[in-house]
């Protein structure tokens, strides 16, 4: 019987000290996984910061009139003028039936 | 163990063939026995004790070894908190009304030198002073054989510049991470942002700090790590911001102007949309203070904060905005306005004569000295200062920028009667462009003193801060729309915004004493629209000359309206402003589709 508790004892033992040793070592694995995140976000971080900073960059006011200035033949791109907003009384109504206006237009055509 | 008999028989026989007692040998077997077993007991007790004091000395030593170790290490931040923290930069960043940034954060590297560590200083100099202009390749390679041990040789480095030091290969030189603030949108909104240096310095790290504008302003705000790096959002717009230094140096340029300034407020609230004083600079290189000349002259100066100028005839509408507002007079009352009004020595004139007399409303829009100083010698001094301490004219403007904070109105020393009349048309108080937009804000919001602030969402007045009446402010904001309609302002007039405001010009003061003969100051303070104003645009352009004509014309009305007009023109649809339908819409071919 008491040979039984010692060997029963032993057994509970190392059963403990292993799963101690493995948590431990997992622990010890996840802390490091962790701070491997912590300073790729804080690089991310900072080339989102970058980013950011470059896109603002690109973005000024300046340089946004130069390219609508060098690129007017394409695009007619004006500054926002008083006239550019419309009423919209001035837009006309859509036609009732489009099939009968065309058919109308049609038959005059002919 | 073989057991030794009390009685050894050996023994007993011989004693008793000696003739002893036997039990002698006994006794002497059980001494012998005695002291056996305590020797015995002391060895086990010995042993119990020097177990006893190794335990207690191991405990002992555990525990003052842990102590040890605890002195000895290094404090860490619990891991779980640490892996949270969302600050990347040493500074927030600051953004406009609409989010987009007007500065940022850059990491870079600065280049220092540990000469005792350098292979090779002939070469490293000159490499050195190849890759940089603006070094020198002997003076470097003489700290490079001193016995210092450190040298600063670049604050920051671009990229290129660090790979092109890096490929010199010389192990004496090295790089720091340094952080440095940049100004994605240059000049624009340059003395609202005013710049940043570096504070305190390390090898690994610099201390940002603000140097002018809201970056000095807000200092603590920008650096104080508990806002977890949120953005300061100003109330300041970018793109209209932009629009405004755009139209503004391109009529500086046009009127001849050597200065200009513009500030553009939101009426209701105080809010700076704009605030632009020209000439600029770049706060990404901002340049050292002058050390010589006229302060007022350097692109540092912001006159729109810092500029104190007499502000002519702007100053009118405070006269009558008082006579009207104390029941003193109508917009109907009828002024005596015969010229010339001689007081003492002295005597005032108008820019032309008006005739004998004109309605209240109509001195405000001819703009007639005579009219405004008779107002105010009528309400008289005490009341005339009360309502200009009211709005703001006897104390710095409380916006966040330092250099307003440092700027107070110049005021007559002495306020004597004449002081009153050359104050009722501008002339004898010199005030900042930001006072007389928050002043007019003021009285044509429905009369409510706002308090100029460059922070989005800041509080709106409420009616405890009235200094006008309603009603005035409504008769206000007509007389303004008239100067515009049929008044000195007249080529103000922007279709469909509705345009008042007020026109001034005042010679400039020389700087000995007396005033220049053709030297102006021309201001134009605006508000559109006149019917329910949103905006206030204050216009001042410095020495302004318009030379189309036959002679130079140099008043407001010739120089700073056209380009308040042009302002508001351009920036009106930026803020979504719809402008007031000018005509009845027609029928045009596309609605006659409609009644087939």
């Amino acid at each position: 019987m008491k040979t039984l508790f010692y060997i029963l004892g032993g057994a509970v033992l190392v059963v403990f000290a292993t799963w101690a040793y493995r948590v431990n070592y997992e622990t010890q694995d996840a802390v490091g996984r962790v701070n491997d995140l912590t300073r790729q976000i804080a690089r991310e971080r900072e080339a989102i910061g970058v980013l950011r900073a470059e896109w603002a960059y690109l973005n000024r006011p300046d340089r946004l009139r130069e390219l609508a200035e060098l690129y007017f033949p394409d695009l007619q791109l004006m500054p926002l003028s008083p006239e550019h907003f419309g009423e919209p009384v001035t837009v006309a109504y859509p036609i009732e039936d489009l099939a009968d206006a065309i058919e109308a237009n049609m038959e005059l055509s002919e | 163990m073989i057991r030794r008999p009390l009685r050894p028989l050996a023994r007993v026989l011989d004693a008793r063939a000696q003739g002893y007692n036997p039990d002698t040998v006994e006794a002497e077997e059980r001494a012998h026995r005695m002291r056996q077993r305590h020797k015995a007991e002391r060895q086990r007790s010995e042993t119990r004790l020097l177990l006893l004091g190794a335990t207690f000395l191991l405990a002992f030593f555990t525990v003052g070894a842990r102590m040890a170790l605890l002195a000895a290490s290094e404090p860490e931040e619990p891991r779980a908190v640490a892996s949270s923290a969302a600050i990347t930069a040493g500074r927030a960043d600051i953004v406009d009304r609409n989010g987009t940034i007007l500065a940022t954060n850059l990491v870079t590297h600065s280049l220092y030198a540990q000469p005792h560590h350098i292979v090779d200083p002939q070469t490293a100099a000159i490499g050195l002073a190849n890759i940089f202009g603006d070094l020198d390749a002997d003076e470097l390679h003489r700290q490079f054989t001193s016995d210092r041990k450190f040298l600063w040789i670049k604050r920051t480095l671009s990229p290129e510049q660090r790979q092109a030091v890096h490929d010199l290969g010389e192990p004496g030189l090295m790089f720091g991470p340094r952080e440095v603030r940049l100004y994605p949108n240059g000049s624009i909104a340059a003395h609202v942002l005013g710049g940043s240096g570096f504070g305190r310095e390390g090898v690994h790290a610099a201390e940002l700090k603000g140097t002018a504008g809201v970056e000095k302003a807000f200092d603590a705000f920008l650096s104080d790590p508990a806002q977890g790096g949120a953005p300061l959002e100003l109330s300041i717009d970018l793109s209209v911001q932009a629009a405004v230094e755009r139209v503004l140096a391109g009529g500086m340029t046009l009127m001849n102007a050597k200065g200009a300034s513009a500030v553009l407020m939101e009426a209701r609230t105080g809010q700076i949309i704009a605030l632009a004083s020209l000439p600029d600079f770049d706060p990404n290189h901002r340049p050292k203070p002058p050390i010589s000349g006229d302060p007022g002259e350097s692109p540092l100066f912001n006159r729109a904060a810092q500029g104190r100028y007499e502000l002519g005839s702007t100053f009118k509408l405070f006269t009558v905005a008082q006579a009207l507002d104390s029941g003193q007079a109508t917009p109907g009352t009828v002024i005596d306005t015969q010229g010339p009004m001689k007081w003492g020595r002295y005597t005032i004139r108008d820019f032309h004569d008006y005739g004998p007399r004109l309605s209240v409303e109509d001195v405000l829009v001819k703009s007639s000295n005579i009219g405004t100083a008779r107002l105010a010698v009528a309400a008289g001094t005490p009341r005339q200062q009360a309502f200009l301490k009211g709005l703001g004219f006897f104390e710095p403007v409380p916006v966040q920028l330092p250099e307003a904070g440092r700027t107070r109105p110049l005021l007559p020393k002495q306020w004597s009667e004449l002081s009153t009349m050359t104050i009722s048309y501008g002339h004898g108080i010199a005030a900042t462009p930001l006072h007389l937009a928050t002043a007019y804000a003021s009285l044509v919001n429905g009369g409510l003193r706002v308090q100029p602030t460059l922070l989005k969402d800041a509080p709106s007045p409420t009616e405890a801060d009235r200094i006008v009446s309603e009603r005035t402010s409504a008769e206000l904001r007509h007389m303004l729309r008239q100067v515009v309609v049929r008044g000195t302002a007249s080529l103000g007039r922007v279709p469909g915004y509705q345009v008042g405001g007020k026109t001034g010009t005042a010679d400039k003061p020389k700087a000995t004493g007396g005033y220049h003969k053709d030297k102006v100051i021309a201001t134009f303070a605006s508000v559109f629209p006149a019917s329910n104003p949103e905006y206030v645009l204050v216009v001042t352009l410095d020495e302004p000359e318009e030379r189309t004509g036959t002679k130079p014309r140099r008043t407001a009305g010739w120089t700073s309206v056209p380009v308040a007009a042009e302002i508001i023109r351009r920036i009106a649809p930026l803020m979504n402003m719809r402008p007031l339908p000018k005509e009845a819409p027609t029928n045009r071919s596309g609605a006659t589709l409609t009644s087939n």
